[in-house]
């Protein structure tokens, strides 16, 4: 080997390593490194495994469903009056919602899906969801809240349950009863912000349908439904926000279950039925004192409600902070912010993440300010609705209806039917 | 005064009846002119994905629905895989300790001096990417990531899309639920195309 042809094999070298090295820092490149070769023993080449979803056309199949269950439940609620056939038709819901359709989507978690599509122009909703939303509130606003009685596959599961349900004190039950509102606030502005989705997140019974979940998850479930056995529906009382929605219908609504066909004999079987304690008793007639004693409180009241949403925003806005770390970037902004020496940790995947996509510390820094500042605002609605959720409670203690039978509530009742079979009064 | 009463109360009733109607139909009115007449599905931009793993873990069905997808066409039917062998192996055979793919979900095949075929077992992948991430700065970046729609159910809130360091998955069309690396243009084709 001449001296000549050594130098030219080394430069030959250098520039192959040129190139490959090249080629290796390319690596977003989706130039082939290494083309496609052209078959000689006439392979056919297979193509890439890709299942198709459910079709479209189903998606409708579940609105039919929906409205053909709530129609059912409607009647059997109101004109049949039959608590068996509202207890069949809950085991069917609890079958298709449920097992079948894998509680996805339902009524509950499709408050978030409105909220962000109506702050995020970005986000398009489908159709189905939009429906599923409205449909189950229209016809609590005719009917009363059947949905949750019979349609509502979280509600019957927990309805399906109930053993042994003991009775829970008034003031208890109108404190827990402020658990919802919060709930509902908080999904809104986590949802509107486009941080997460508490509701889904957060749905004890989903992985009964799904057949497993995360541990936790599991075990939310389990703790769910045994405390079902003795606080009948506890989600539906204490936590769901939908129910939130559907009790304004329901309170509102045109026509609502009765407990008795007829004339009520003032027997108090019924009151004995409700396992949710949602049946107001008879009122006695209340003094002449009294009265004006009350009217006078239910004035000061009223008067006090500005200054419950004025605390409540106030409140609320001070921890905007605390809630904003729920989005992401805020959350990894505020990260880096007081421990920078992360950015040498490679362990850390979100960080590491974050440093290799080439974005700047002051881009992210400048993202997260601007959700802070949504959470500021959504903050202050969020603490100003909940003033106002707690003043119209303290106010309405003084606001004495006039009862001379025993009657369901109807922002809380379910319309489950046990009190219209337990009534003895038949036509 | 009775009546009077009652009739007050019916009044109150219905107006608000009313203003309830008209506030839900307002909501969905205004929902329905954002909506999109289409149904979407979750899927991973395979340009975006940066192989960390949590696709395995992080999907709420204890089956992860991502799944290794081998995009054939971009493949180079290469002996010494990237994506199947672990760096730095002594002999190109199938042996167990060979594999980079935990659970051997790869199949080898010899196709014809010197190109090999590989094939992903789909019931044994879980999704960890491991091989993704050897052909991607190996090889063609053929084998990538996706959400088989047979297995996902198509949660209201992707459990994965929110772990997703990357922000690789987002909505598509239900008519085209798959983003096959040669089979689509990104969204931004300079970001990517560019990079080279």
């Amino acid at each position: 080997m001449t001296n000549n042809q050594r130098n030219r094999t080394i430069l030959n070298r250098i520039v192959f390593i040129l190139l490959f090295s090249m080629l290796a820092i390319s690596s977003f490149a989706q130039t082939q490194r290494f083309p496609k070769p052209e078959f000689e023993t006439g392979y056919s080449q297979p193509s890439p495994d890709t299942p198709e979803p459910r079709a479209l056309g189903i998606e409708y199949l579940d609105v039919l469903v929906l409205v053909l269950a709530l129609s059912l439940a409607s009647w059997l609620a109101i004109r049949k009056r039959s608590r068996k056939g509202l207890m069949w038709l809950s085991v069917f819901s609890l079958l298709y919602f449920g097992f079948y359709r894998l509680g996805c989507v339902c009524s509950i978690g499709a408050i978030q899906n409105v909220a962000l599509t109506l702050s995020d122009p970005a986000y398009a909703i489908s159709i189905p969801i939009i429906l599923f939303f409205v449909l189950p509130l229209l016809f609590t606003l005719f009917f009363g809240r059947t949905f949750c009685a019979s349609v509502c596959p979280l509600g019957v599961l927990q309805d399906l349950v109930i053993v042994k349900p003991i009775h829970i004190k008034p003031w208890l039950q109108k404190a827990l009863g402020l658990i919802p509102y919060i709930y509902l606030g908080l999904a809104v502005l986590l949802a509107a912000t486009g941080s997460d989705f508490i509701i889904c997140r957060y749905d004890p019974f989903i992985g009964f349908f799904r057949m497993g979940a995360s541990f936790t998850m599991i075990l939310l479930g389990v703790v769910f439904v045994l405390m079902g056995l003795f606080v009948a529906r506890p989600y539906c009382r204490f936590l769901c926000p939908y129910g939130v929605l559907l009790g304004w219908m329901s309170r509102f609504s045109k026509s609502h279950l009765s407990i008795t066909p007829a004339e009520c004999i003032q027997c108090k079987l019924c009151e004995h039925s409700c396992p949710f304690d949602v049946i107001d008793e008879p009122t006695e007639e209340l003094k002449h004192e009294e009265k004006i004693k009350n009217r006078k409180r239910f004035t000061i009241f009223a008067l006090l409600i500005p200054v419950w949403m004025f605390l409540g925003g106030l409140a609320l806005s001070g921890v905007h902070g605390f809630l904003a770390k729920a989005h992401p970037d805020v959350y990894l902004a505020e990260l880096l912010i007081k421990n920078p020496g992360l950015k040498n940790d490679t362990e850390n995947l979100d960080v590491q993440t974050f440093l290799a996509s080439g974005k700047t510390m002051e881009q992210l820094v400048s993202e997260a300010s601007v959700v802070k500042s949504e959470y500021y605002t959504g903050s202050w609605i969020l603490g100003v609705f909940l003033g106002l959720v707690i003043g119209v409670m303290l106010m309405n203690q003084f606001i004495v209806r006039k009862r001379t039978d025993y009657e369901p509530n109807k922002t809380g009742c379910f319309s489950c039917g046990r009190c219209m079979d337990y009534c003895p009064v038949k036509k | 005064m009775g009546d009077k009463k009652v009739n007050r109360r019916d009044f109150i009733n219905s107006t608000m009846r009313l203003t309830a109607a008209v506030a839900v139909g307002g909501l969905a009115g205004m929902a329905v002119g954002k909506s999109n007449s289409g149904q979407y599905v979750w899927q991973i931009d395979p340009f975006e994905c940066t192989q960390c793993g949590r696709c395995a873990t992080e999907c709420v069905l204890s089956e992860s629905a991502v799944k290794c997808v081998h995009a054939y066409d971009l493949c180079g039917y290469c002996d010494l895989c990237g994506g199947y062998f672990k760096p730095g192996v002594k002999n190109l055979e199938t042996a167990a300790e060979y594999q980079l793919c935990p659970t051997a979900a790869i199949e080898r095949k010899f196709i014809e001096e010197p190109y090999f075929e590989y094939v992903i077992k789909k019931d044994l992948c879980i999704g960890c990417a491991k091989c993704v991430a050897g052909c991607t700065s190996f090889g063609n970046g053929s084998l990538h990531l996706q959400i088989l729609h047979d297995i996902c159910v198509d949660c209201n809130e992707c459990a994965i899309a929110r772990a997703c360091p990357s922000d690789a998955i987002r909505r598509v069309p239900a008519d085209d639920p798959y983003l096959i690396k040669g089979n689509f243009s990104p969204d931004e084709p300079a970001e990517w195309v560019n990079k080279s």
